[in-house]
């Protein structure tokens, strides 16, 4: 053998001058490139504007598009939203459906970004704050909020997510240390702590409802079955900017939450500490569900369907399906609460008995047809 | 007995036997010790009993022991997954207790037993991610952005070396063990690591497979003095591609030299507990180890 080079105890030689000739290996979409990102995120972009207006048009008087543009550009132009002195259909658009519809955008964009934080995390794509009890963790601790004093009007009461939060990281941490307590939990364990978490919140949050007045209780029922209703604007701009900040963290961690994807051991051998990375992404998760829940209750499924769909046409790699599941989530939920709206017109539906009658089956499909995958 | 315990003066034998540069250890383990915590049932026992030993940089170190001997419990102290409950590593002169994870990472790159790939990642994606430790440091954006131009030239000379290019954009979950086995190879490879740990990197390869793997990982030792530590339980592929052979048995070093000095049949009978022949590989003249025919008749 002869003697090595000096490479050897230093720092290994860079390759980038001998490869120069090579490029080309990566070019047809095995890897994410900036195109695709920005086109993709463009086009769902462009859908979700395109969705909303006809998410504006439906209702119990349909509203012409013509009109809404007009409506639209005319305040972003002033830039002051009308004062509802003008005709009954402007003041319907401007103060009850654009407001509901941008509260249901920002809550499908935040469950379904949750939704895939979760699954990455969790390393299970089944995973969903609805079905691992995060979400009635939230409505536990909202619940208890509402009990503490505070009214039935949630988007008005600026304590509620901070009861949310503290009872979805409730049932994270149980979710957390069931998943850190082995290599890789199987699915059927995490989903039976999901039912088990899911039973114990909802006896505790019935327990609650069957002590409070008539009227407050009919309150929380509905709200508990996952309902939108028209905040206004500031309500929604503070929970506008506690999402987006949320959002923006998570957004952070989207290479981190590719590598977490290949499971713990292979993420700490590409330099992850895993425990910190872990316990901040469940607390941006916790806070997240917490105030989805406390302004719109349980909407379910919303983030596991997206993520799925999502991720068939984006792959895995979360730069892309954690920003697209953003926009696909707020567009499905934008969407489901038109249906809600309107299906049975005047009387409403809870936008979340529809995403579950749209989420369940998918999830069945999933467990019973797809079990080779997910084992 | 007392033959077997030689681990100690190992460095004195090498000396003569090996031509080994000699530089600052790879690897320098000091009394060790590791058990499991939370396993009541045999608590007492320990996986890793009071190993000392070194790697020097640039060699290929196999380490070969029955089942349950603590191979890849010892590996995984290697790549600090685990960490041991007493004694010391270093690596390359520095703690390894005191690294961070990301230092590790830079410097360390593991290849373990078969992982289950459960999100449809491309394989240029997953090799890409081995440049994740060379990120950008401290900054609260280090989660995001983009590899750069060198991080996608390096992992496309990674899957040249393992022969994946083919692949490239095939999901993770799609492929077979082997080819995956590879991707991960690959990836570990993507790091640029200055030594690289695998756990019984040819168990899901065909022959042919096996062979480019060990050649690549004996040429990478070559041409860029990569330290190479692996575990494996083929005792003739340890025999052929290892510089030195570490002989573990229940947590203790049995033995650690070059492969003449490990591959003995007295030495493989007492740790193996089963007779074996040894004689010389046709071509490099290296020990090759052979089970004899069972022959009841023989009393064996």
């Amino acid at each position: 053998m002869t003697v090595q080079s000096s490479a050897c105890a230093g720092v290994l030689p860079s390759e980038s001058g001998r490869v120069v000739a090579k490029s080309g290996i990566m070019a047809q979409g095995a890897i994410l490139t900036n195109t695709r990102w920005m086109a993709t995120l463009a086009i769902l972009a462009l859908t979700a504007i395109a969705a909303s207006v006809v998410c504006l048009h439906f209702g119990a008087q349909p509203i012409a598009y013509a009109e809404i543009v007009r409506a639209l550009v005319d305040t972003l132009s002033r830039k002051e939203i009308n004062d509802g002195t003008s005709d009954v259909a402007t003041t319907i658009l401007l103060h009850v459906r654009l407001p509901r519809m941008l509260l249901g955008f920002l809550v499908g964009c935040s469950l379904a970004t949750v939704g895939v934080a979760l699954q990455a995390l969790l390393r299970n794509p089944l995973a969903d704050p609805y079905v691992l009890g995060v979400s009635s963790g939230a409505a536990l601790g909202a619940a208890v909020g509402v009990l503490l004093g505070a009214g039935t009007t949630f988007l008005a009461e600026t304590a509620l997510p901070a009861y949310g939060f503290a009872g979805g990281l409730l049932a994270l941490v149980v979710v957390y240390r069931m998943a850190a307590s082995d290599e890789q939990l199987p699915i059927h364990s995490l989903l039976l702590t999901g039912v088990i978490l899911n039973a114990i919140f909802s006896a505790l949050i019935m327990f609650i409802t069957s002590i409070l007045e008539p009227n407050r209780s009919y309150g929380m029922m509905a709200w508990l079955m996952g309902t939108l209703t028209a905040p206004t604007y500031g309500g929604l701009a503070g929970l506008a900017v506690y999402l987006l900040i949320g959002l923006l963290l998570l957004f952070s961690q989207m290479r981190v939450l590719n590598i977490l994807a290949l499971g713990e051991d292979s993420a700490r051998t590409l330099g992850i500490d895993t425990e910190k990375a872990k316990r901040f992404i469940f607390i941006l998760a916790a806070l997240l569900t917490g105030a989805v829940v406390s302004v719109s209750g349980m909407i379910g499924f919303v983030g596991m369907v997206v993520p799925h769909a999502v991720r068939l046409v984006t792959g895995a790699d979360h730069r892309l399906l954690l920003p697209a599941s953003a926009l696909v989530g707020g567009t499905f939920l934008m969407g489901a609460d038109t249906i809600a709206r309107t299906l049975i017109s005047p009387a409403e539906i809870p936008v979340g008995i529809i995403t579950a009658l749209a989420g369940g089956p998918f999830f069945v499909y999933l467990l019973l047809w797809r079990k080779d995958r997910l084992a | 007995m007392s033959e077997l315990s030689g681990g100690r003066s190992e460095q004195e034998v090498m000396a003569g036997s090996v031509d080994v540069i000699k530089l600052s250890p790879a690897y320098d383990v000091q009394a060790i010790r590791f058990r499991y915590q939370s396993r009541e049932s045999d608590a007492s026992r320990w996986i890793l009993d009071d190993l000392s030993f070194a790697v020097h940089a640039g060699e290929v170190l196999g380490i070969v022991g029955p089942n349950g001997s603590g191979k890849t419990s010892l590996l995984k102290v290697l790549a600090r997954l685990l960490r041991p409950v007493q004694g010391r590593i270093d690596v390359f002169g520095r703690e390894l207790a005191a690294m961070t994870q990301q230092e590790i990472a830079c410097a360390v790159g593991v290849v373990q037993q078969d992982t289950q790939q459960l999100f449809p990642f491309t394989v240029a994606e997953t090799v890409l991610m081995g440049r994740f430790p060379h990120r950008p440091r401290g900054r609260w954006t280090s989660g995001f952005g983009w590899e750069s131009r060198e991080d996608v030239a390096i992992a496309e000379e990674a899957m040249m070396r393992v022969d994946i290019v083919h692949l490239a954009h095939r999901a993770v979950t799609d492929l077979s063990g082997g080819e995956r086995q590879r991707a991960m190879i690959a990836r570990a490879l993507a790091q640029t690591p200055k030594v690289l740990l695998l756990d019984e990197p040819t168990a899901f390869l065909d022959l042919q497979h096996q062979v480019d793997i060990c050649s690549v990982l004996v040429r990478l030792k070559e041409e860029r003095c990569l330290t190479v530590v692996l575990v494996s339980h083929d005792l003739n592929l340890v025999s052929q591609y290892c510089d030195r052979i570490l002989l573990l048995d229940q947590g203790r070093v049995v033995r650690i030299g070059c492969p003449e000095e490990v591959i003995r049949p007295e030495t493989l009978e007492t740790v193996y507990r089963c007779r074996v022949l040894v004689d010389r590989h046709p071509q490099t003249g290296l020990p090759r180890v052979t089970l004899p025919r069972h022959n009841p008749a023989a009393g064996m």
